[in-house]
């Protein structure tokens, strides 16, 4: 026993600094392991040749003459694919009504949207691939697209799928009733639309996936750039009839996601039955102009609002109808009508208004498949909500601020319902109303705008309130009847040197998820954070898990990965107490040692403790056996989401002779509960603002009236990047969850949840001279232009 | 996308590139910086069978003062004319625009001839060329010629080069004392394309401007002289009237194109309104020195 050691310091907590994330070293080198990376003997790659036409019947595919190109393994049609995958659909049961066709990993027959792919070229490298792809000849029948979703339910429109009947997905009403009557006794009613540009999600790092079936051992293998492993290998085993046993997913490093990475590609399903197909590694990984047309897109909505007040401003009830368009399928297994149904579920969500009420229509159309992108319905019922309440302000002539703080839910009326229904644990609105005061002058900005105004500079303020949806409950897409784990585990141990491992079912994608989980380690077991390894993306070696997606890698991975840590902790202390003879109240672990907290004397290191226990047990005492692995895991059972809440503030400069804006400064206050590490936190928020920036001012997947994407390229599809982002300061309130020891809530999505409606309301401040209003998202240069010059809209 | 598959010589003189030219005609393409060229591989749009890379040719290099005048080596890379001090010195309206030249990265490696022999009508060296008097010296390695910039650019993507001659400089005449140069690009997005832009040059005296210059890029499929915007500014002193009647003028000079994000009646609106501010600047005290 080492007992020399001096009186141990207070070890300062982990959880709580801005500790940098340790695996950035590696990719900043260019040492990562992405999927395309990796090389595995006998590996093909595929490149699909996918549909020109928005809706087309396939009449014939003539694949002779590519065949016979160099380096040709495969050419193989969609028909051959749906013997070995099954086909899917993506509905939910808890959405009740919800249709969806079944879809195939490839096209058979006929192609729905332009980018559906049709023709896999399997070739000894990719290039020869595409080599090949050029000499494959498709005979088309082109049909026609429906591309608008305003006409999509006419009847004289074309029905994409017959046996549906219509282009209905999903239908939804909320009614918390009184409505009509609240509208006919307001004082004042607003009303406005506001359109939202279909954009993506745009990873550094493009989607990606090596499968590698072995059909000795019938197992599966599946290298694979995602969020959720344990999802994907659910569903490769039960669409190809491979037991889940034998079906691996490693998700290694993850260049980017967004949401974007959380579904079930016909691409995925297509590589996988090739490498079922052909007994060998298939790779797959999407060039950028695929990934326009086949990454998911996101939030084209058209919703009408209306707002009922008191003449003091008082907000009585919300009516709200949201149309949006989805695509030919509806995503699978997460579905396409989560996000229009979070807009109804969050419009009016931060505020204390007694009615209302809400419709949505989810429609089919011959486009990319929408789904969940980061944010999820939240920047559309955001901006919906924050651009008729800046409407109401200027209609009342009230400061937009003061019109918030009348009728923000009270930082004292928590746990509550919200009008739509939705269950609120604890939200901190007036505290962030009051730190967002601290933070920004606004009656300089105020003065300073009206000087400027005098002199034809337009600058403008927005004021955006958000609610997020975070660490989802523990019914959240299980009760859909979807294999989509809510609960999430990690498993700690001791080795031998005396270093911990952390495995956890939730991954990294560059958020700093691994970080965290090391930083909790740290401080719950006791131990330098450089004592600490963790390992995720690996379903044969991780916890069965959910995975990354609704803000709750942090806040259930990180409550799971607390739990474990505890627990080890606390074997590791009686492990301590039986060897030295002390009662374990005595002992404590910090910086890694076992302390005598009554001598305040190191003991022994752990690494003493490790090696005792896998090579001397026999000096233990008899019938004792030290267990040093602990799995715990956690599902959030108290709420169906633990919400956040935030504020974020946009400074604008309108010019109204370009319509160019130019973003001056950004100020958030984002309540995500306990901050575990302040440098990740902000700089999820800054990256999230940045993304809502994109949806505002500059993306939007163009159409034209055939369904052909105008843009689909990065020369043409406008992603903001360092040169368009403003400074953006950050503040936090705290107010933990106590659904959870932890205290941590959901970080990563409310910044792009804000950004847009803040933004929006800044830009129409910046006019009000003028009286245009810029409802349509993204609001670009010439909107702007054709609002304060109509002539020039011709 | 994987470009397709092509063979890749690289030469040191101007003949031997012009040889390979002649010998492959339309199925080879020279590359210096691949600025465009790579993109338009990487997407199949072009599947030439050879590259020519000329980045080894020594007399395509270099920027210099001779002759009164300012010689830019074809080769020569946007990075080194953006931080050219000869460059700054004698013709600032190059390195007014530079930066606004796609990103530094691209900057590195992009080069001057490479992107007036390319002639994309929305890049700013084409009209800057103009603006600034600039002739292109073209070689086919045996015989060299002159051709002014105003004569250069033909049409869309289309220039006076004959299918096996280079740029291989461009030479500017000095400006005098009273020369001065502005540059003003709107685009999307720090770096891209110009939706309208325009370089502007003339000689102001106490207060009047004389042979005045006012290329448009982004606006057509050349860049576009205003010569009757010019006419209606030449020997006056910009007051209001006169470039009221300048930014009339545009209106039957310029006949724009709409593309994605802007339509022809918003760029000739914006055309107008990046004059009055180019004249603005081209006539304040304190821009040049």
């Amino acid at each position: 026993m080492n007992s020399i050691t001096p009186r141990a310091a207070t070890v300062e907590k982990i959880v709580g600094r801005a500790v940098p994330r340790p695996n950035a070293r590696r990719l900043v080198e260019g040492r990562g392991t992405y999927v395309d990376d990796v090389e595995l003997p006998r590996m093909v790659h595929v490149a699909y040749l996918r549909s020109p036409h928005a809706h087309a019947r396939i009449l014939r595919i003539d694949a002779a003459a590519a065949l016979d190109m160099p380096g040709v393994v495969a050419i193989v049609d969609g028909r051959q694919l749906a013997e070995i995958c099954a086909p899917f659909v993506g509905a939910l049961s808890h959405l009740a009504g919800m249709r969806s066709p079944p879809q195939h990993a490839m096209a058979v027959d006929r192609a729905c949207w332009q980018g559906e792919a049709v023709v896999a070229v399997v070739a000894q490298t990719r290039a020869q691939a595409e080599d090949a792809m050029q000499a494959v000849e498709v005979t088309w029948e082109v049909l026609p697209a429906v591309t608008r979703m305003d006409t999509a339910l006419d009847p004289g429109t074309p029905v994409i799928h017959p046996e549906l009947g219509d282009n209905l997905c999903f239908h939804r009403e909320v009614d918390s009733g009184g409505v009509d009557d609240a509208f006919a006794a307001a004082d004042v009613v607003v009303e406005e639309t506001y359109d939202f540009g279909r954009h993506t999600g745009v990873t550094l790092e493009p989607r990606s996936i090596l499968a590698d079936y072995n059909p000795a051992e019938r197992r599966l293998t599946v290298h694979h750039s995602h969020q959720a492993p344990h999802m994907m290998g659910d569903l490769y085993a039960r669409l190809m009839g491979i037991l889940e046993a034998d079906v691996r997913v490693l998700c290694k490093d993850v260049g980017g996601s967004f949401g974007i990475k959380v579904h079930a590609y016909a691409d995925d399903f297509a590589t996988v039955a090739l490498s079922v197909l052909l007994g060998r590694p298939v790779k797959f990984v999407a060039d950028r102009l695929e990934s326009f047309v086949t990454d998911i897109h996101a939030r084209e909505h058209r919703v009408k609002a209306r707002l009922a007040l008191t003449r003091d401003g008082r907000f009585l009830a919300f009516d709200i109808a949201d149309l949006t368009g989805i695509g030919p399928y509806s995503m699978y297994p997460r579905t396409s009508a989560v996000e229009g149904n979070q807009v109804i579920n969050l419009c009016g969500g931060p505020y204390d208004h007694p009615h209302y009420r809400a419709t949505l229509d989810v429609v089919f159309q011959n486009k990319v498949q929408t789904s969940q992108y980061r944010g999820v319905g939240h920047p559309i019922a955001c901006a919906v909500t924050e651009g008729i309440v800046d409407l109401a302000a200027a209609t009342l002539g009230m400061d937009p601020l003061e019109l918030r703080r009348r009728n923000l839910m009270a930082d004292d009326s928590f746990p509550r319902k919200g009008a739509s229904g939705i269950l609120l644990e604890s939200l901190s609105h007036q505290r962030c109303l009051a730190r967002l005061e601290e933070m920004v002058d606004f009656p300089a900005l105020r003065r300073e705008q009206a000087e400027l105004r005098a002199k034809g500079i337009h600058r403008g303020i927005g004021i955006a309130v958000l609610i997020e949806l975070t660490n989802p409950g523990a019914a959240f897409y299980g009760t859909g009847g979807a294999r989509i784990a809510s609960q999430d585990g990690a498993t700690v141990r001791l080795d031998p040197t005396g270093i911990v491992h952390c495995a956890s079912g939730v991954g990294e994608q560059g958020q700093g998820t691994e970080t965290i989980f090391a930083q909790i380690v740290a401080d719950e077991v006791g131990v330098p954070m450089d004592r600490v390894r963790v390992l995720t993306g690996d379903t044969a070696a991780t916890p069965y898990g959910g995975g990354t997606w609704a803000s709750r890698g942090a806040g259930i991975g990180g409550e799971a990965v607390l739990q474990a840590s505890r627990q080890l902790r606390a074997n590791l202390l009686e492990f301590a107490a039986v060897h030295l003879g002390l009662p374990v109240e005595r002992l404590r672990i910090a910086g890694g040692s076992v302390i005598d907290t009554a001598e305040g004397v190191a003991l022994m290191d752990l690494a003493e403790l490790g090696s005792l226990a896998h090579f001397r047990p026999d000096l233990l005492p008899a019938g004792f056996q030290p267990e040093l692995v602990v799995t715990r895991h956690y599902a959030q059972r108290d709420y169906p989401f633990i919400f956040t809440n935030g504020i974020q503030v946009s400074h604008v400069e309108v010019d109204v002779e370009t319509g160019v804006v130019t973003l001056l400064k950004h100020w958030v206050v984002e309540d995500c509960g306990r901050v575990l590490n302040p440098l990740l936190v902000d700089e999820q928020i800054r990256g999230a603002v940045m993304q809502g920036l994109g949806g505002v001012l500059f993306e939007e997947c163009l159409y034209d009236e055939n369904g052909v994407m105008r843009n689909g390229s990065m020369a043409d599809y406008l992603v903001p990047m360092a040169g368009e982002m403003p400074d953006i300061e950050v503040a936090h309130v705290e107010t933990p969850t106590r659904s959870s020891e932890l205290g941590a809530k959901g970080a990563g999505e409310a910044g792009t949840a804000g950004a847009p409606a803040a933004v929006m309301n800044a830009i129409n401040d910046a006019l009000r001279p003028f009286a245009v209003r810029l409802t349509a998202q993204p609001i670009t240069p010439e909107k702007i232009l054709h609002a304060l010059h109509p002539h020039l809209a011709g | 996308m994987k470009a397709p598959p092509f063979a890749y010589r690289r030469v040191d003189s101007v003949a031997a590139a012009a040889a390979l030219l002649r010998e492959h005609g339309d199925e080879a393409r020279l590359i210096a910086g691949g600025q465009t060229l790579l993109a338009t591989l990487g997407m199949r749009l072009s599947e030439p069978s050879l590259l020519i890379d000329i980045r080894g040719i020594t007399e395509m290099q270099g920027i210099a003062v001779a002759d009164g005048h300012l010689r830019i080596g074809a080769l020569a890379r946007h990075v080194d004319v953006e931080r050219s001090a000869l460059v700054a010195r004698h013709l600032p309206l190059l390195s007014l625009a530079a930066p606004h030249i796609a990103h530094a990265a691209i900057r590195n490696r992009g080069t001057f001839g490479g992107s007036i022999a390319f002639a994309d009508p929305a890049a700013e060296w084409p009209a800057c060329t103009v603006a600034a008097d600039g002739a292109l010296t073209l070689s086919d390695g045996t015989r060299s010629r002159t051709v002014a910039a105003t004569d250069f650019f033909l049409g869309l993507y289309q220039t006076a080069l004959r299918p096996d001659e280079l740029i291989t400089a461009v030479q500017f005449p000095l400006p005098g004392p009273q020369r001065r140069f502005a540059f003003t690009e709107l685009a999307r997005r720090h770096g891209d394309y110009a939706t309208v832009g325009v370089a502007l040059a003339g000689d102001v005296t106490d207060g009047r401007l004389d042979n005045p210059r006012i290329v448009y890029f982004g606006i057509g499929g050349t860049p576009v002289r205003a010569r009757a915007a010019e006419a209606a500014l030449a020997g006056g002193r910009a007051e209001p009237a006169a470039l009221d009647r300048a930014v009339a003028e545009l209106g039957g000079e310029l006949a724009p194109a709409g593309d994605l994000y802007a339509a022809a009646a918003t760029k000739l609106h914006l055309a107008g309104v990046l004059l009055r501010r180019g004249i603005q600047s081209l006539m304040a005290e304190d821009v040049q020195s």
